[in-house]
């Protein structure tokens, strides 16, 4: 069987409902855990969390970027041709999804696409796999969507992630919104969120 | 033609609901903001719900459960068509109890019960921009937002004040989301306003025929506009619901008869029940008894 | 006691089914056959799917039917059934000049190549009722085979001599725009106001069109040449390499030609307004290229100072199923909203009172 071809979502409509509302939930829950109800399966180096994001999220009105790493895996432009009929860009300013499978294979943040002062949406939203959700630095977070304040600990953040997602955020309501996604789940960082302590 | 066409869970293609399911994830990123989506012609007319229906059908599961008001009620005749709707394309479960419910489409209210965590209120909208009315143009209404020029909203406001010795605008009033956007509330009367500030449910807005969708997450701040001289108050009753009791609420006025004589009842018709359910008589309610 | 008013369901169920019997008329008269509705009601067929944007012929007489007959409702039913078709692409531009013509005029040469051909038109028919058509025979019509020779169009004609503007030249890498498919983002491109006004209401765009002749906008437009008949439409397959042809569709186009009196840029010559429409829809298309060159006045540096002339103005409320629905839903209850204006408004007659009596009072 083709490599390209194979995986996806076995039940698309449901699949993609489900963890669209999973995705939307982290969104509307800044720095909360919230599990992918059917996720799946890994694509080579494109982990099982990746590929439910990208199923769920784009079609051929999404230009995509894949880092390098990922996009080198033999058979993957094909995988996303085929089952989301997007087209991968390599320019990260150009991209709607930008996916990682680690952290050290995303440029800074400011490479992606703000959008504009007018169309503030018009940005990356970028999905990037961490190692784990707990056990790193803390983070207390605030903003839309956290009662007071969050405290947050992912393993696998990028350098500098205080200070690069201090300057997102001055760029407010321009800026680039970030899935971390780890152990069939995933956390949403939208570009409302602030960091308040942390290295 | 198939004169019994198929067509896919919640009515929309995967396509229209991907592009749909992107705006909202942009909405919820950026409070207050209008997101552009390219609305689509619904089975019902524009103006009727159209932008809540296709937000809606957008995140609707198999396992949630649906309620949809209308005035407040749910057995309005809107209200009890797209209800309908989604128990037919959907399949899912619905009520009219606001507590049970995980998704509630509304069109100008918001429930007397608060809302929790894990609920998600969709608000059908008319004309998403608060500015339209001041500025028809959308170039330039969009400039305004862009460069968080609101000053002419403050004059409106204040004109009102000057003419009528208080803003006279009673719903649609419009509010500041987490400090940057000014947003309209859709037409719920001000009443509501208090109960979009630091609700712990989602809440999404729909304005298809305009092409807008926008959101306040859970727990944002949602300030509506006023001045320090002449503060920011909500409807207030004179009398309480004449058949549940309740103060504190939203009522509708129903006329009686020709004379002048009218009554006062609960606009929030599953509120109003679920009271009269735990014992609690309004004025007529005690007559009733008593005949 | 006060019962408040219930059972939505089983009232609309029971409008519903009123409203099917009040459809079906008297049930001794024959139930209309979809294919009498296609022969005989061929322009409100072609209007249902012009502005519905789908083009089946027997998709819009079931619609006819379905709506009794109501235009905006059918061109409403139509609508929502193509959003919900799945898209596969777009297909190549069509030829205009490759159309197997069955009506063509021209207002501005009394002859020329290809030669003027009237048809099917209702020009020149004295308006008198006849009901003679209800049940008359009708005589087989003069028809002659289709000529090998095509009829250049007469914009090309003028364009070759250098006095009408030129097509313009489209970047063959941008998308060409759909406003179904994306949200309208003002101010527009001519290809996306072009597909607005396609879909646009008729009377919305004759009263406009009609506003430019009596100056709101003047144009001073000739028609160049008005043409209906069939063209085919191809579809690039990328697999296949070349691309194959889905049919043909009769469609109404109109060449409006306006003067232009020329700039430091640009020698004086004629300007284009340009009218597209499914089917045999002759004063939509002539209404729409009026409308489409009244569009166009910011590109000739004219000012811009009529209704037909302000781009979110017209395209705004060009489209009769978004203008319907909202003034309709005018009738959905408001009395959430209208209980807060009667509060606000006894208030400020009491307070208005209470000061007429102070006054009084001093």
């Amino acid at each position: 069987m083709d490599i390209g071809l194979d995986g996806g979502f076995s039940e698309p409509v449901r699949q993609a409902q489900s963890s669209f509302r999973a995705i939307m939930d982290a969104f509307a829950n800044p720095g909360t855990v919230q599990k992918f109800a059917h996720l799946a399966p890994a694509h080579g180096l494109l982990q099982g969390e990746l590929v439910s994001t990208l199923l769920t999220l784009s079609d051929q009105d999404t230009p995509i970027w894949l880092s390098g790493k990922l996009r080198q895996t033999p058979g993957m432009e094909d995988f996303v041709a085929f089952h989301t009929g997007a087209p991968l860009v390599s320019e990260t300013g150009h991209a709607v999804f930008a996916f990682a499978g680690a952290a050290d294979e995303l440029p800074d943040l400011d490479r992606f696409n703000p959008g504009t002062q007018e169309y503030p949406d018009r940005s990356t939203t970028i999905v990037l796999a961490v190692t784990a959700f707990a056990g790193g630095d803390e983070l207390v977070i605030r903003g839309p969507g956290i009662r007071d304040q969050r405290t947050i600990s992912p393993i696998g953040l990028p350098r500098n992630f205080v200070a690069q997602w201090a300057a997102n955020r001055a760029l407010f309501p321009r800026g680039v919104d970030l899935l971390l996604v780890a152990g069939g789940a995933v956390m949403g960082l939208p570009r409302s969120t602030r960091i308040a302590e942390g290295q | 033609m198939n004169a019994t066409a198929q067509y896919n869970f919640a009515y929309l293609d995967e396509q229209t609901k991907r592009m749909i399911r992107r705006a909202i994830l942009k909405a919820i990123a950026i409070p207050g903001y209008q997101v552009p989506f390219s609305s689509r012609e619904m089975p019902m007319p524009y103006g009727w719900g159209t932008g809540g229906v296709q937000v809606t059908a957008s995140i609707i599961g198999p396992d949630d459960v649906l309620k949809v008001i209308d005035q407040g009620a749910d057995d309005t005749t809107n209200a009890v068509s797209i209800r309908a709707f989604f128990a037919k394309v959907a399949q899912v479960a619905t009520t009219t109890h606001t507590g049970e419910a995980t998704i509630i489409q509304t069109r100008h209210r918001i429930p007397e019960r608060a809302l929790g965590p894990g609920q998600t209120l969709v608000y059908q909208v008319p004309i998403p921009e608060p500015l339209r009315f001041l500025e028809p143009r959308e170039t330039e209404t969009r400039k305004m937002h862009a460069l968080e020029e609101y000053g002419l909203m403050h004059v409106k406001l204040y004109e009102d004040i000057a003419r009528h010795g208080r803003i006279a605008t009673t719903y649609a009033y419009p509010v500041k989301v987490e400090g940057r956007y000014v947003m309209d509330p859709s037409p719920t009367p001000k009443f509501d306003n208090p109960k979009m500030h630091m609700s712990e449910a989602l809440q999404l807005f729909g304005a298809g025929r305009e092409h807008r969708i926008y959101a306040v997450p859970p727990h944002t701040e949602v300030v509506s506009l006023d001045f320090e001289d002449h503060p920011f108050a909500i409807q207030h009753f004179e009398e309480p619901c004449a058949l549940c009791g309740a103060e504190q609420v939203y009522l509708d006025e129903v006329i009686l008869d020709d004379a002048g004589g009218h009554m006062y009842v609960c606009s929030d018709t599953d509120n109003c029940e679920t009271r009269r359910a735990a014992g609690h008589v309004g004025a007529l309610g005690v007559r009733e008894a008593a005949e | 006691m006060y019962v408040a008013v219930k059972g939505g369901e089983a009232a609309i169920a029971n409008a519903h089914a009123l409203l099917a019997d009040r459809r079906r008329g008297d049930r001794s008269v024959p139930a209309l056959r979809l294919d009498q509705i296609m022969e005989q009601l061929g322009l409100a067929v072609d209007r249902a799917m012009g502005e519905g944007s789908l083009y089946d012929r027997e998709l819009a007489a079931l619609a006819l039917v379905q709506a009794r007959g109501d235009l905006i409702e059918a061109i409403f039913l139509v609508r929502a059934y193509r959003t919900t078709l799945p898209r596969f692409g777009y297909s190549l531009p069509i030829d205009t000049g490759a159309m197997l013509i069955e009506r063509r005029i021209s207002a501005t040469f009394k002859d020329l190549p290809g030669g003027q051909m009237l048809g099917p038109t209702f020009d020149y028919t004295h308006r008198l009722l006849d009901a003679a058509i209800v049940d008359g025979e009708v005589p087989a019509p003069v028809m002659r085979e289709a000529e090998e020779a095509q009829a250049p169009r007469v914009t090309d004609l003028l364009g070759r001599q250098g006095l009408m503007e030129p097509d313009g030249e489209t970047d063959p890498a941008r998308a060409v725009g759909d406003l179904t498919r994306e949200p309208l983002d003002f101010p527009l491109d001519r290809d996306l106001r072009l597909q607005a006004l396609a879909r646009g209401d008729e009377g919305f765009l004759l009263a406009l069109g009609y506003s430019t002749q009596r100056g709101y906008g003047r144009s001073h437009p000739f028609v160049g040449e008005i043409r209906i008949g069939e063209v085919a439409v191809e579809f690039d397959v990328p697999e296949l390499g070349f691309a194959v042809s889905l049919g043909r569709i009769r469609v109404t186009e109109c060449q409006m030609v306006n003067q232009f009196k020329g700039s430091a840029k640009v020698p004086p010559q004629f300007t284009r307004g340009y009218g597209l429409v499914f089917g045999q829809a002759e004063r939509k298309a002539m209404a729409m290229s009026l409308v489409d060159r009244a569009l166009r006045a910011k590109e000739f540096g004219e000012d811009v100072v009529a209704p037909a002339q302000d781009e979110e103005f017209v395209i705004s409320h060009s489209d009769n199923v978004q203008a319907t629905g909202f003034v309709e839903h005018l009738k959905l209850p408001h009395y959430v909203d209208f209980q807060a204006e009667l509060d606000l408004i006894r208030r400020m007659r009491a307070e208005h009172e209470a000061a007429a009596m102070q006054e009084a009072a001093e």
